[in-house]
This record gives C-alpha cells, structure tokens and sequence, in this order.
C-alpha cells in the first residue's frame, strides 16, 4: 500500500492487519511507550483544505507519537483561501519534501488526484472528501466495534450493523458500508429515502425506512450527523419529524439488545440524530471512538511509511 | 489552372470507386480513371471522399475568451478533423444575442478563411432564460443566422420556450434546445447512477434531460414550429424523439462523438478531463444512441467542442469546467463506434456529419452530395489507418481532450474547402 | 541444511542459561524475563518454567516487540506488530534479561534496549541468547549463550521451536540470510 484513498483499494487481511496493529499502537500508548522512533526524520503535512479539528488533531498526535515531523497546512489563513489551487499547494508540499499528505477536503475525489497526479510523489492519505469517503473513520469505527463485539480478532462475520440518517452526504457512510461488509458484517443502511443514494440497492446493505423494526436486531448502531441545511433542501419536512422517525432517543435505545453500542462519527447535533441521554449512556462508545481513532491512524501512518518505498503504484 | 485537383483512386460513399477532378471551386469531373489536367494529381487510394463535414454545435470562445480557442483556431482544429462548416455557439462574452456578435463572429470566420463559421444566436438575452433576443435582427444580418441556442443552458421556462418557437417561423429558423431542468441538476457533477453515488460525486438524473424533450416536443407541436434537440445522451432521451417522429413533429437530434464511445465510470479517476455537460452516461444509453443515430432517429453527430484553459481541468472535478475538445476527433471516433462495428455505411456517415447538419442550419452551400458541378467541400479519409491522439499536437488552442493517448481509426487526409486544399 | 542443535541439546541449553542467570543474579527475587518476539518469547516463557521449577517461585516474564524501533525499517515491507506485555510490576529497578533466539548483527538488541528505555530504567540489562552466530555490526554481547555456531554470512540459521514449529531444532542452511 502507497496510498489510502478508499476502503475500496483494501484487501480483508490488508484491513485487518491495519486493525491489528492499531491494537499494538493502543498498548504502546497506553502504557509506558508513548513516543515511537519509528517514522524520525519523516515528513507529514496534514492539509486541511476544509475545517476539522477533530481528524486533525487525531492524526496529528498520530503522527508525533510515531516521531514524525508534522506540519499543519490550514485553510484559514493559507493560500489555500486565497484561491490557490490543488496543483500548485501539492508542487508546494512536493518541494518541502513530504513523505506523506493527510488531506481533508471539500470536494469528492481530491484526495484521488493527489495521489494520481504527477504533482507530489509522497503517501496521499485521505482524511475526508466531500460526500465521497472518509476511510479512517471507518476503520476506527470498525476497531472500535471489533473491541466490544467480537472476542477482539479477525473480522466481523455475523455482526449486524445499522447506520442511521444521512447516507446520502455521508463519506462516513460510504467507507463504513464497504469496510463493515468486506470484514463480513451484516449493514442495514436505515433513513427516509431522499437521503439514500441513487442506486443504493446494488449496495452490499440491506435497506430499511423503520428504525423501530431494525434496531433491536443490531450489535451495534451508527448514527450520521444531519446537517441543518439539509430542510432548506426539502430532504425532509422538519427537524422533529426527521427525530420522531430516525432519531435515537431513550426510548428506543431501550429496545437494543444487552450488548449492542451506539456510535458517532462526530460532531454530533444533540436533540437532533441523538439526544443527550443517548449520547451519555453507558452504551455510548463516542468518546472511546476518538481514542480509537489515534491508535488506528497510527496503524495507517506506519503501515504506509514506515517499510521500504514501493514501486509506484505497487501493492505490499 | 488555380487550385485544381484531380483525386485518384478514392471511393464515394456509396461505395464506388472513382476519381474526382476540382478546379475553381467545384467538382470538376467525377468518374473511373480520369485524365484532366490539374495543377495536382493526389493519390488518395483507400480513402472515402466524404461531402465536407459539418458541425452544428461548435463553441469557439471568440470573442471573450480568446485565451481558449478564437475563430482562427477553431477554424484549424475543424480543417483539421475534415468539417469545411461549422456553427459558433453563442454562450461567448458577449453573448451573442444581438446583430452585432453575430456579424463580428462571421466577419471572423471569413477572414480565418479556412471554412464557414455560421454564429448561431442566443433565445434569450445574455442567456439569462427570461426575454427573447434579437432573433429577428440576427436573421436578418448578413450572418443569416437560422439556429437559435441558449446552449449551456436550458430554455427551462416552457413560456419563453414556447414563444421563441412560435417566433422562428417568420424566417424559418430552429430552436436548438439544450434539455437541462434546472432544479433537477443543481450542482450536479455527473450522471445520476451506481457510479456517482459511490463517488460522492452530485448526480445528473436522465430525467432531467428527457423531462425537457418531452415537453418541447409537445410545444414544438402544439405550435407547429421546428425544434432540434442538442447533444441527446440517454435511452430515454432517444424513446421520446422517436415516438415524436412517429407522431410528425418537426423534431431531429444530434449526438455528440464522446457520448457514442465514453461512458460515467471514466469519472472513477476523478479526472475533469471526462467532466462534460451532459454528462457521460452508461453503456447502456451508448448502444442506445448508436443504435438510434444509425437508424436516422437522431439525425446527425455535433461535436459541442468546448475548449477550455488547462487550469480549469487541472483541478479537483467540482471545480473544473464542463466540455471537452471534439473537432479533430469527431469523424475517427465515428469511424470507430459506427463504421467498424457495422451499424453505418459511409452514405449514412455523409448524411449524419455533413448532409443532415448542413438542412438543419439552411447551410446550403454545404451538405450537398458529391455532384458534377457542386461546391467543393469535401473530406477525404483513410478509414483503415490509425492515429494516436496527442493532446500536444492539437490544432486547437486548449488540450482537453478526453481522448489522449487513445489509437482512433479514420485518419483524414485532406479537407478541401471553396476547392482549395486547407 | 544441517542440524545445529538438536531438541535435546535445546533444552539442555536453556536449562543451563536458567543456572546461570540464577546464579548471576543471586537467585530469581529481582529479575524479570522479557522476550522478543516471535520465538525469543517462547524462550522466555521456558526460561521462566524452568526458573520457577528451581526456584518456587513466579517469575515475572513479558514480551518485548522492537519492530517500532527498529533502524531498519526502511528497508523491508512493513511487518506486523506482535505484543508488548510488560509485567505489571514494571522494569524500573529490576534485573532485566532479554531474551532472543539468534544474535547477529545485534540491531535487535539494539532496539530493543531503546524500547526498553522508553519503557523504565533497570538496574541492568542482561542478554540471553539461544545461537550465537557472530557477525557483529554494534559493541553488543550476550550474557548467555546457548551455543556458538560460527557462520557465513550467506548462511541462515532457523530455530524451530515446538510452539510454533512443530519440533525443536536449530537448522543452518547455505543461501541468502535471513
């Protein structure tokens, strides 16, 4: 692997070997090792063409607890909000010699170009595209789904998962579908129609429009951030009837089974996808996802740059 | 003895092999082994002599954006892929939607030289969709405009498409209809299917093009005027112009060379090179096309050659530009999906890119067929060799070429314009 | 390929490493067994058996994994990781012994005594070492040797172990090193 661009470009062992180590990485931080000498001397910009504290900050420490000299390149404030364009911020960071790229962005497939372009050279790792993927968060959230619903190894083979809401605009969604479902899980994708993809019946997922039927059969639920703009967009009526049908409140986490979870990408709207009691419960593992998410990415960094430089385009 | 040829050992398009004498601007002589006298003898054995391509959906970014094509080059790029006429869309800055424009871009054309450049006019002023342009004058003007695009955007409003319909017929003109709906493709990036939702890339539905055809047929009707429908691009798209045909409505269609051979999943690259509006669609909607373009239910093949600047493609896709090149590669990528896969003979070829085009615009010097005493526009091509397309090599002033690198069929050797060689 | 060591002479071997870290150390009280994995763990988890049956006593034993630390990571495809388990008691203070099944060219130890820093601050590390096959790039010895066997550098030494392998055996073989 030179690249991570989508859950897509990953094999079943290729993911659980990212998973595996994360569980390595999490002892090490946990314990004494905080510091790791293995990427000294790398280079790894995180550019963040769209605002995302979280991810940021996530690989950040990721990145410093393995050595790695880490530069942060904004968009406020930059030349990326002075218009420079995507081609000339990569002969940028091509120039300062970076081995590797964690790029957050607004529009679907940048990460792609990076990586495909003659630009840059280093590791394009994608942190985000528009409505496209985000496959660090799914592999965090599959970690963290492994450590509380399997023995702690291999896949998820017979997990069922449900993501709730806003599929539609979800790159979380989209990495998680095809992440959860090559490691053997069972994912019913579960929002009103209009914020269901064209043609999400050719997904590996099954489909529901009744929250209430599916969610006592999940190991484990997923809900999306719904973003407020979407009413403006006639995707749904209101705020309360998209809770009334698609919201996790009390009431229905009482009909989950003993061990199931609730999950949250992040940022989440209280009152909205989520209430407050939900999102504070003891089910809740939306804390434990963020620590998840530093050990994860440390897996991604030393598993893409720690080995010998492969051949362009060339898979170990 | 000015200008003349005598081309040896080529084929018409109905198949016969003959050799065709120009001299001063006509087809001097057509028949087996000729023996005039001209200025120059042109072995042009296995190659077809076409009547001179015609394209009527060219955009060539003069005046405002010179920096992208200008009448000049484009005219270049159209010599060069075999079209002696071709039709200046009229989304230039300004708009060409008063007499003015439209002279200026025809003056442009005949001082160029190298062919016809005939301005099409905007519907509506400044494209805006919303007050009916200078049709009339533009008619009227010695750049005879006969079509009528807002292209790039779609006459959404049926009122003011209605009115521009009934307006045309005074003198003969035709709407060319860009099927757009709006509010169905706000901010979408491509087709609208099992690509596009796994790339998080905004969907473009086919109904959005096919609910606008639907109803222009129906006003085309109801007000008895012509209607000609750009760039179709899906199945759907192509059942209702039929059923209008059959019904007797005034309709024909056009179909662009990259829509009979490109397909949604080339954004998988997420390269803007294969960004183009309307949108690539699938393989599906391809065979649909071929197959209604060889049976005449879309009538002819326009380029909609868009040229743009190298930064507007060089960028992430929700940023790029929408358009791609398509004049030097039109008759090759035809040659391709429609003559070696047996669906057309080179008579439908010469209708669809020449003869067709040219009675839909009432260019009447052109399109004509290949007769004793007609205008000399003609293409000649060697169907059996092949080329590499070289986006550094173009003609044109922008690279945008989808094409790149591919080995297209159908080389044309020489393109003869007013009888002189271009 | 040719046999080193067989079974028997394996275990004669760790046997007698467990005397002499006893006796080195004055007896088990303040020692604590680290391996370094794959196979250099399983040693320690014998060592310890061994240690206890002298001693009666419970050993603290772990595992060290010095992939992360390595200096020549670069060079190979990434592996991937194997546990760290220190024993809860920790290493500051105690009389660390590493545990390893080859000594070569000594970049392991060196790594692992890196790690090893980041972790605590012993009062000594010591090494223990199945084969011994020489070629040192790095100032490194081992405190305990089961054998030496003095090789080529084209040869490449295998220690099979029953846990992992099937048979104990160590087996050196002419070609490429591993």
């Amino acid at each position: 692997m030179r690249h991570l661009l989508s859950i897509s470009d990953l094999s079943k062992d290729e993911a659980i070997l990212i998973l595996d180590t994360a569980i390595e990485m999490a002892r090490a931080s946990d314990g004494p090792m905080k510091k790791l000498p293995t990427l000294r001397g790398r280079t790894i910009v995180n550019l963040f063409a769209e605002d995302s504290t979280r991810t940021r900050i996530s690989f950040e420490a990721a990145a410093k607890r393995l050595s790695a000299d880490v530069i942060n390149f904004g968009a406020k404030g930059s030349s990326l909000s002075k218009g420079e364009s995507l081609k000339d911020t990569a002969l940028t960071l091509q120039a300062m010699g970076a081995d590797a790229v964690i790029i957050r962005h607004s529009a679907s497939g940048a990460p792609v170009r990076l990586a495909d372009s003659a630009w840059m050279t280093g590791s394009v790792i994608n942190a985000g595209d528009g409505t496209h993927e985000h496959p660090s968060q799914a592999l965090l959230d599959a970690f963290t789904i492994r450590k509380h619903c399997t023995k702690g190894g291999g896949d998820l083979a017979g997990l069922r998962i449900g993501i709730v809401g806003d599929v539609l605009h979800s790159r979380v969604a989209r990495s998680n579908v095809l992440l959860l479902s090559l490691l053997g899980a069972h994912v019913t994708l579960i929002a009103p129609p209009t914020l269901l993809p064209f043609g999400v019946e050719s997904w590996p997922v099954d489909i529901s429009y009744d929250f209430d039927s599916v969610l006592p059969t999940l190991d484990a639920v997923m809900m999306l951030r719904v973003q407020q703009e979407r009413m403006s967009d006639l995707f749904f009526p209101n705020a309360r009837e998209y809770s009334r049908y698609f919201g996790l409140n009390r009431d229905r986490m009482l009909t989950m089974k003993s061990n199931s979870i609730v999950m949250h990408p992040g940022p989440m709207n209280r009152g909205l996808e989520i209430t407050a009691d939900v999102a504070d419960s003891a089910r809740s593992v939306i804390v434990e996802q963020v620590s998840n998410g530093v050990s994860v990415r440390m897996a991604i960094l030393y598993l893409l740059l720690a080995g010998a430089p492969t051949e362009i385009g060339g898979n170990v | 003895m000015n200008n003349s040829y005598l081309l040896k050992g080529g084929q018409l398009p109905n198949g016969e092999k003959s050799d065709l004498a120009i001299d001063n601007g006509k087809i001097a002589a057509i028949g087996e082994s000729l023996d005039v006298q001209t200025l120059e003898v042109i072995d042009i054995s296995g190659c077809v002599i076409l009547p001179g391509l015609v394209d009527l959906h060219t955009h060539l970014r003069e005046p405002g954006r010179e920096d992208s094509e200008t009448v000049l080059s484009g005219s270049r790029a159209a010599v060069k892929g075999g079209f002696t006429a071709i039709s200046a869309m009229a989304n230039t800055s300004p708009v060409a939607d008063t007499a003015g424009v439209v002279e200026q871009v025809f003056r442009l054309g005949q001082e160029a030289g190298l062919c016809d450049v005939f301005p099409i006019g905007a519907v509506t002023q400044g494209l805006e969709g919303e007050k009916l342009s200078e049709m009339g004058a533009m008619a009227n003007s010695i750049a005879k405009v006969r079509v009528f695009s807002d292209d790039g955007h779609c006459v959404s409003d049926p009122l003011v498409m209605r009115r521009a319909l009934e307006y045309v017929k005074q003198f003969g003109g035709v709407i060319a209809q860009h099927a757009q709906e709006p509010r169905l493709t706000v901010g979408s990036q491509m087709n609208e299917g099992i690509v596009s939702a796994r790339l998080g890339l905004k969907g473009w539905p086919a109904i959005a093009e096919e609910s606008i055809i639907a109803r222009d047929v129906l006003l085309a009707e109801h007000v008895s005027s012509r209607l000609h429908i750009c760039h179709v691009t899906t199945a759907g798209g192509v059942e209702i112009i039929r059923w209008a045909k059959a019904r007797g409505i005034n309709v024909t269609a056009e179909v662009t060379p990259h829509h009979l051979l490109l397909t949604d999943d080339l954004a998988t690259s997420y390269d803007p090179i294969f960004k183009v509006n309307p949108p690539l669609r699938t393989e599906k909607d391809v065979m649909a096309l071929r197959e209604a373009l060889a049976e005449g239910i879309i009538d002819i093949v326009a380029t909609d050659h868009a040229p743009h600047p190298a930064e507007t493609k060089e960028c992430e896709w929700q940023e790029a530009s929408f358009g791609m090149l398509g004049l030097e590669t039109a008759l090759s990528i035809i040659t391709q999906t429609m003559v070696h896969t047996g669906l057309m003979n080179w008579e439908q070829v010469a209708d669809r890119l020449s003869i067709a085009p040219a009675r839909i615009g009432g260019y009447s010097d052109h399109g004509r067929e290949i007769a004793v005493g007609g205008s000399a526009h003609l293409t000649v091509i060697n169907p059996t060799a092949t080329w590499r397309v070289d986006r550094d090599l173009v003609a044109s002033r922008s690279r945008n070429t989808p094409f790149h690198g591919m080995e297209l069929p159908g080389v044309v050797e020489h393109t003869f314009f007013k009888g002189v060689k271009r | 390929m040719s046999a080193a060591l067989s079974a028997a002479e394996i275990t004669r071997a760790l046997t007698r490493i467990s005397h002499e870290i006893l006796e080195k150390n004055n007896g088990s009280s303040n020692i604590t067994l680290l391996g370094i994995p794959t196979r250099g763990a399983h040693l320690a988890t014998r060592i310890a058996k061994i240690i206890n049956e002298i001693e009666s006593c419970d050993v603290p034993v772990g595992t060290l994994d010095i992939t992360l630390h390595r200096d020549d990571l670069r060079t190979r495809p990434p592996k991937a990781l194997m546990p760290t388990l220190i024993p809860s008691a920790g290493v500051d203070g105690r009389d660390v012994i590493l545990i390893d099944d080859v000594l070569f060219s000594g970049r392991t130890i060196r790594a692992a005594l890196d790690a090893l820093g980041e972790i605590g601050r012993p009062k000594s590390v010591q090494l223990a070492i199945l084969v011994d096959r020489g070629h040192r790039e790095l100032p490194i010895r081992a405190d305990f040797v089961g054998k030496n066997i003095p090789t080529s550098r084209t040869q490449s030494v295998a220690v099979n172990l029953s846990e992992i392998d099937g048979q104990d055996e160590v087996l050196i073989s002419d070609g490429e090193a591993n």
